[in-house]
C-alpha cells in the first residue's frame, strides 16, 4: 500500500552503520529499517564504518549477554535484493580485521571512496 | 522545501529532540513544510503524555502536540521501537491486551514505512540524534 504512495520515484538510499552491534540497540534497529525498506524498490546500499564493521564479524555469540543474534541477517539480505555492501578499509585495518572475518561478501573501499558514496547518496539514514 | 524529520533519542537524556523541535519551528517560520517527524529507538518515548517535568522546564511531548496541533505535522512513533520500549495508543492497548495507553496528543503509532516513505517524498530528510 505505502509502496504505490513513492509514485515510482526511485532514490539512492544509504544507511551508515557506525556502531558495534551489541551495547546499544541502533545495529539492530537498523537492521529492522533496511528490512522495512527493501520492500520500497529504492536503490539501496549499506556502508559500515568505524565499529560499525564489527556488526558484519563471522561467529558471533551473544547466548551469554542475552541479546538478540542478529548477524544472520546480514548474510540474508541478498534475499531483499540488498546487495550494496561497503566496508571502509581503514576502519577494518584499525580494528585488527580483514575481508576473511566478516560473514557477508562486501565491497571494501577507503575512506576518500566512502565520502564519494555519501555525497552521491540523496537520503541518508545514520546508526 | 519539504523536510522530513527522523528523532533517534528520547527527551531530556539527550538534546536531539529539543534541537529537532527548534529545526521544525524555524523551518515553518521560514515558510518551509514538515512532511512527518519520525520517532526512533528511544525516541519514542518522546510521545509520552504521562511526563512531568519540573514547572520551570520544557515539557517536550507537549510541546510537540502543540506544534502538530498548529501547524497540522504527522508525529509517528515506530511501532516496533514503541512496543519495546511500552509506548502504546487504544489500537495497540486493544492489540497487546494492555491495561493504559500513553500516547500523548497529535501522535500516532505506525510501522517503519513511514520513515522509508519520509525519505522518498521529502526533499530533504534530516536526523536528529547521535
Amino acid at each position: 500500500m505505502e509502496e504505490e504512495l513513492e509514485g515510482g520515484v526511485v532514490k539512492k538510499f544509504l544507511y551508515v552503520n557506525r556502531r558495534a552491534p551489541h551495547g546499544t540497540i541502533y545495529a539492530h534497529e537498523a537492521l529492522e529499517v533496511v528490512l522495512i525498506g527493501a520492500a520500497f524498490d529504492q536503490d539501496v546500499s549499506l556502508a559500515f564504518i568505524d565499529d560499525g564493521v564489527f556488526q558484519l564479524k563471522k561467529e558471533q555469540d551473544t547466548a551469554e549477554i542475552y541479546t538478540k543474534n542478529f548477524s544472520k541477517i546480514y548474510s540474508a539480505l541478498e534475499m531483499y535484493d540488498v546487495e550494496k555492501l561497503y566496508v571502509e578499509k581503514e576502519s577494518l585495518e584499525s580494528r585488527g580485521l580483514t575481508e576473511d572475518d566478516l560473514s557477508v561478501d562486501v565491497k571494501i573501499i577507503n575512506s576518500k571512496e566512502m565520502k564519494k558514496l555519501i555525497t552521491d547518496s540523496e537520503v541518508i539514514f545514520n546508526f | 522545501m519539504l523536510f522530513g524529520i527522523l528523532v533517534n533519542e528520547g527527551p531530556y537524556q539527550h538534546q536531539a529532540s529539543d534541537s529537532a523541535y527548534l529545526f521544525a519551528q524555524a523551518a515553518i517560520e521560514e515558510g518551509h513544510t514538515i512532511f512527518r517527524v519520525f520517532f526512533y529507538h528511544d525516541g519514542v518515548n518522546n510521545g509520552t503524555r504521562l511526563a512531568t517535568p519540573p514547572q520551570d522546564d520544557r515539557h517536550i511531548p507537549n510541546r510537540w502536540s502543540e506544534l502538530a496541533e498548529k501547524h497540522n505535522i504527522d508525529l509517528v512513533l515506530c511501532v516496533a521501537a514503541a512496543q519495546r520500549r511500552g509506548m502504546v495508543d487504544p489500537d495497540e492497548m486493544k492489540r497487546n491486551k494492555k491495561d493504559a495507553d500513553n500516547i500523548a496528543s497529535k501522535f500516532r503509532i505506525s510501522g517503519l514505512g513511514q520513515l522509508i516513505e519520509a525519505g522518498v517524498q521529502t526533499d530533504r530528510l534530516i536526523t536528529f540524534g547521535d
